[in-house]
């Protein structure tokens, strides 16, 4: 999603940086996660899943802000992102 | 390589997963129904709002978001069709702690069972109901209900449905509802908010959640899945407090949404109790 400005504060914010987690055998391909992206993070994959639908992939992994949007979206509770620095303490 | 890209992996458990039977998932909902995206955002609200899962009910009536119960990893109750309400009643009756959330259909709760939600609105019973509005019976193949909007295509309907649809949102405001919303599923976090709001709303809540119906509605009414969602991003006017009668679902002129009473009022088992169990509570008497 294009703004229509840049902030006045936008040097100042820390960005998060989320990674985006994807249980592809649960996906049946709806592509609402990729269509709503804010940061269009997302794209359908090349490859099939057991059930025969192209799960999504990671197109853009330094864009996702984690904001969790394609985690609330899924019907199927096959994506969701955490915080990099979270994911890096826990692995 | 990033640190980003190198954590990218497949992974095998969802944060929600610990809400769901997951030897069940995935779930027998088609491609893009909405219905998956009304339940997370329904397990998220009950997660975040902080009540006790431990005492927290899920019922269901019959349809496919009645397979609502069956898929979540609490006390849960699937019951016979249109009759979730008065099984909800009951339990809330037999035991006032429990928090009881009713997530069902429009035809569950609204076509068979639309008279026991009007006296449950009017008792003010205290349970949360969250009803996933997909305009048509789904699971029976597609036929038109209480909900199709007016000239939309079922199978019942072929030439265009010529009945008005029922206003939800104002039905149960008239009935008394204490907490009234409608999102669509594309509007997944302000639904969140919504019923986590109608959870810790003391009283009857009503949240409305629009949901596309790829299968047996879309297809019919030339729809994909993502047409659906665009229209509901497209002609959606978000309008907090808009009197109920504004609120019929005609999308040619779009269609409100908001949160549109929140009114507490005394629910039925205070009143049952300040009314006829008097003598049990002689100190209240004393010092009224």
């Amino acid at each position: 999603m294009a703004l229509w400005r840049v902030p006045l504060d936008a040097e100042q914010i820390d960005v998060t940086l989320g990674i985006v987690h994807i249980i592809k055998e649960r996906c049946k391909g709806c592509g609402y996660c990729i269509e709503f992206c804010p940061k269009e993070v997302l794209e359908f994959s090349k490859e099939f899943n057991q059930k025969g639908y192209h799960p999504p992939r990671v197109k853009k992994p330094d864009d996702c802000v984690n904001c969790h949007y394609c985690e609330i979206i899924c019907p199927e509770f096959a994506i969701y992102s955490i915080e990099a620095e979270q994911e890096q303490a826990n692995p | 390589m990033t640190i980003a890209q190198e954590a990218i992996r497949e992974a095998t458990s969802h944060p929600l997963d610990d809400l769901l039977r997951t030897e069940r998932i995935p779930h027998i909902w088609c491609p893009g129904c909405g219905i998956g995206t009304a339940f997370s955002s329904c397990l998220i609200a009950m997660k975040e709002s902080g009540i006790d899962l431990e005492k927290t009910v899920m019922v269901s009536g019959i349809g496919c978001s009645g397979r609502g119960a069956g898929y979540v990893k609490l006390d849960s109750y699937h019951t016979t069709h249109g009759r979730a309400i008065p099984f909800a009643t009951g339990m809330k009756l037999a035991n006032t702690d429990l928090n009881v959330v009713v997530f069902s259909g429009d035809g569950d709760l609204f076509a068979i069972g639309g008279n026991h939600f009007i006296h449950a609105a009017r008792r003010n019973v205290d349970i949360t109901v969250v009803c996933v509005n997909n305009f048509n019976y789904g699971m029976t193949g597609g036929q038109a209900a209480a909900t199709t909007p007016h000239l939309a295509k079922t199978t019942t309907t072929p030439l265009g449905n010529p009945e008005s649809p029922f206003n939800l949102p104002l039905l149960a405001y008239a009935a008394g509802a204490s907490y009234v919303a409608r999102w669509t599923t594309l509007h997944a976090r302000d639904l969140t908010t919504a019923i986590q709001e109608a959870l810790a709303n003391p009283g009857f809540s009503f949240v409305e959640v629009l949901a596309p119906c790829p299968i047996n509605y879309g297809r019919r009414n030339k729809e994909k899945p993502l047409d659906t969602l665009r229209l509901f991003q497209d002609k959606s006017i978000i309008k907090n407090n808009a009197h109920p009668t504004e609120l019929d679902v005609d999308w040619e002129k779009g269609v409100v949404l908001g949160t549109f009473v929140n009114n507490p009022r005394p629910c039925s088992t205070d009143m049952y109790d300040k009314t006829c169990r008097l003598e049990e509570k002689p100190e209240k008497k004393t010092a009224a």
